[in-house]
């Protein structure tokens, strides 16, 4: 089957990896918190240089996950340029202070205030980005759901998650078998037809994969029921790892940034931090 | 006398969606330690039976049941489906759908985690019952890197690892090659030897189970148990071809020669047969008389032709290498060989799925090189393994039509060509039905209809007899002969030896990316180091031939076959 390249665990030897999964799920969620928070340019590049170097640090290389990271990058370009379309003036109201730059047409002009608006934003995706991924390439799926339970999800929740992971593989096979089955009866989906065309083509491979999958998912959820699956309130975990030094201190390093985020966000009582005044 | 584990009396089940009950006044006990296998044709009910004991009837399936059903003393209409549980370990068709966790370990010990074992002595249990199946050294893999074989191991020790008192397996054979079913009949021997568990085997492939022997068989037919008896003495009367099940083919050439089956014979295993002097001489007779009917067939023109074709998936490991053949029009050849060997691969090179690394396909002799998957497909059909993956629209004559309207043809034009398309697979008086009315012997119809219609000069199918019983077995099969017959070159991919045998004059073999032999069907069963290379199995005719002094295995196969296709049908 031919490669598709979508972001999954990448197995390596590094300090990330070693964590367990429930620090790297608190490292994230503690880390997108501090990062939506805050506006405060002097944290968020602190926060940047941070997840740089964790980047570094896990040996995950930028070619493994180009692909997800071109994504984030078209995305981060469309907001930016969405957010400038409907508010060109928005750093000039939050800076209260108004430097152009120059002028492009009407309402639209370049403000410094506006600019530094956007680094700000930016540079907040940018925080997040790495940690995010870095979660999703360095934990080992099986102890996806486990983590998720330590944090008090729900263990029927926590294994549907790790059961799409682990049903991922499959379902693509099969999509491409199928695909290849509809081309072989004239189906096309490349570009050459007309979109309408192609949507109504895209059914004649999405309905079968979706009848075969129910199917698959009435043989998991018997053989699932058949060993016990949802009998008490609580499970235990095979793939589990212990909590170690290192999970503590990370705990304990991410908890740190978040109460320094906060407290340097809201000291002077506003979110922004404002060079112009 | 022990209690029965397992106790049906005077039961009867109906589904809810269901107008007649599946089952019908059942009246069966199950002792603890017992072997026994449940045969019948598909509908016949030993499926239902299967999931009564395990509970997914009434919890997951519910409808009207009445009478008692008693699973190590509790009525299960009172117990639970987790109850259940901790006394039947189920093993499903299914090896793929059933592999729940990650990993090798993580499945062996998802009924542990459910019932909060600590994870220590989980860890202990789980290397325990990997080590009883011989799975101990995959724990880390994930269930892609595992062959058929191996994931049934892990099937077999996610449910002993409950120490349950009754191992039901539903159709544990369906989806492997030959050499791996026959090493899963071991296992479950050996898993019996040791646990002392009742065995319950669902199957309706009795030859491949009798590998190993059973105590007793059931035979269902139309929710009503018809035979429970020893083994051998079913074996000794006609009841499994009344009910669509077919017996040993050692034993329909037994018959064929003129033999009577007797339970002395100890008839459940070729190799314990005992035979007396009159009885190989009858064989041999028989053999004699068949042998100056056999005439070799001719070729026709070369349609297919591939040359020194090499494909890889990844650049560092060739998936295929060295592969040369031709096919003549109006020939039916298998492509057969075990689970992976890369007979799938060799039909998406044909139709153009995947490019070859080196080497071509010459079709009539042009290079296929340049055409596309499209260009293709109007000369080459590929019809899927399971027919749910192909068919995309709810009517038949729009699925059966819907190549056409894609090439833009005109309305006439198509709708003569349907017609006489339906007309010769045999659903025309269905055109206007929907597809979900359909049995999936049918359905397999109308996906073979659907590729029909482009006229394909080839059609390549893989496995097209997969999962079905005798009876649509045998009507998939005389439909593709039907077509064969009338000129169409049949391509099909096989690990089903029976089909090789009895429907194709020619085989390929293939076996780890290469090709093991290009030879007649009769040929490639006989050949004792061919079988083994390929993990295919020898047909229990080769061993016959041997027990009754005949030295040409290899013809009688051939007679055999012979006069099968003359004489029976």
């Amino acid at each position: 089957m031919a490669k598709i390249a979508i972001l999954s665990y990448i197995k390596r030897n590094s300090l990330v990896h070693e964590l367990t999964g429930t620090t790297k799920l608190i490292f994230f969620i503690a880390w997108s918190v501090a990062s939506m928070v805050t506006y405060d340019t002097r944290v968020l590049v602190g926060m940047l240089l941070i997840s740089v170097l964790v980047f570094k640090v896990s040996k995950i290389k930028i070619r493994d996950i180009r692909f997800v990271l071109g994504l984030a990058a078209v995305f981060l370009l469309m907001n930016n340029l969405f957010v400038y379309l409907f508010a060109p003036e928005y750093g000039v109201e939050l800076y209260e202070s108004r430097t152009v730059l120059f002028t492009i047409a009407g309402p639209y002009t370049i403000t410094l205030q506006q600019l530094f608006y956007h680094l700000n934003m930016t540079m907040k995706v940018i925080c997040v980005v790495p940690v995010a991924l870095l979660f999703i390439a360095c934990t080992d799926p099986s102890e996806f759901a486990a983590s998720l339970a330590s944090i008090g999800v729900s263990y029927r929740i926590g294994y549907s998650v790790s059961l799409a992971l682990r049903y991922i593989p499959d379902v693509q096979r099969e999509y491409h078998n199928i695909s290849q089955a509809q081309q072989a009866r004239g189906i096309d989906l490349s570009g050459k037809d007309k979109l309408f065309t192609r949507l109504k083509n895209s059914v004649a491979i999405l309905l079968p994969l979706i009848l075969s999958s129910l199917n698959r998912i009435e043989t998991v959820s018997n053989a699932m029921e058949l060993r016990g699956f949802g009998k008490k309130k609580k499970r235990t975990w095979y793939a589990k790892r212990q909590m170690k030094r290192n999970d503590w201190l990370t705990i304990g390093f991410v908890l740190t940034i978040l109460v320094v985020d906060l407290v340097v966000t809201f000291w002077d009582g506003s979110r922004y931090f404002n060079p112009f005044l | 006398m022990t209690p029965p584990v397992i106790s049906f009396q005077d039961y009867s089940f109906q589904y809810m969606a269901q107008a007649e009950p599946t089952l019908r006044h059942i009246n069966l006990d199950i002792f603890p330690g017992e072997k026994v296998l449940i045969a019948g044709a598909s509908g016949s009910g030993k499926s239902t039976i299967g999931n009564c004991i395990n509970g997914l009837i009434p919890f997951a399936y519910p409808g009207k049941s009445t009478g008692k059903l008693l699973v190590d003393g509790v009525e299960t209409e009172k117990s639970s489906i987790f109850e259940l549980s901790h006394t039947v370990g189920t093993v499903l068709q299914d090896t793929d759908g059933q592999f729940i966790g990650l990993t090798v370990g993580e499945d062996i010990a998802f009924a542990p985690e459910n019932d909060c074992v600590p994870q220590e002595e989980m860890k202990q249990l789980v290397d325990k019952v990997a080590g009883l199946v011989d799975i101990d050294h995959h724990l880390e893999y994930a269930p892609q890197e595992l062959s058929g074989g191996q994931k049934q191991r892990v099937s077999l020790a996610g449910v002993m690892v409950e120490d349950v008192k009754v191992l039901l397996f539903d159709e544990p054979l369906a989806n492997l090659d030959p050499a791996a079913g026959r090493s899963t009949i071991e296992l479950i021997d050996m898993v019996h030897e040791r646990t002392k568990a009742a065995v319950l085997i669902i199957e309706h492939r009795l030859e491949d189970v009798l590998w190993r022997s059973m105590d007793r068989i059931i035979l269902m037919n139309e929710g009503e148990i018809v035979a429970d008896m020893p083994v051998a003495d079913l074996l000794a009367g006609d009841l499994l071809l009344q009910h669509g099940i077919r017996e040993p083919l050692y034993l329909t050439a037994l018959r064929y020669a003129g033999v009577e089956i007797s339970k002395a014979m100890q008839p459940e295993h070729v190799d314990h047969l005992v035979l007396g002097a009159k009885e190989k001489e009858k064989v041999q007779n028989w053999f004699k008389e068949q042998k100056a009917g056999i005439h070799t067939a001719q070729h026709g023109d070369e349609l297919l032709r591939v040359e020194d074709l090499k494909f890889g998936y990844t650049p560092d490991k060739y998936n295929l290498q060295d592969i040369n053949f031709t096919i003549h029009k109006g020939e039916m050849v298998s492509i057969v060989g075990r689970n992976g060997a890369g007979k799938s691969t060799m039909a998406k090179l044909i139709c153009g799925f995947e490019k070859p690394v080196s080497g071509a396909i010459y079709m009539e002799g042009r290079n296929l090189e340049g055409d596309t998957i499209k260009e293709r497909a109007a000369r080459i059909g590929y019809v899927m393994q399971n027919p749910n993956q192909m068919i995309s629209k709810p009517m038949i004559w729009d699925e059966v039509e819907m190549a056409l309207v894609q090439s833009g043809m005109s309305r006439e034009e198509r709708t003569k060509r349907v017609e006489e398309t339906l007309k010769v697979c045999g659903l025309y008086a269905f055109r206007n039905w929907p597809v979900s009315a359909l049995s999936f012997g049918q359905k397999k119809r109308v996906t073979i209809a659907s590729i029909l219609v482009q006229r394909p000069q080839v059609i390549i199918l893989d496995e097209p007899t997969a999962g079905q019983d005798y009876h649509h077995y045998t009507e998939i099969m005389d439909f593709l002969k039907g077509l064969n017959e009338k000129g169409y070159t049949i391509l099909m991919i096989t690990h089903d030896m029976h089909l090789m045998l009895e429907y194709t004059k020619r085989a390929i073999v293939f076996s780890e990316g290469r090709m093991l032999a290009d030879t007649t069907a009769a040929h490639v069963l006989n050949d004792p180091e061919l079988v083994k290379a390929a993990n295919l199995k020898e047909t229990s005719l080769y061993t016959l031939s041997l027990v009754c002094g005949i030295e040409e295995p290899q013809v009688f196969t051939e007679c055999f076959i012979g006069y099968e296709n003359r004489e029976v049908r």
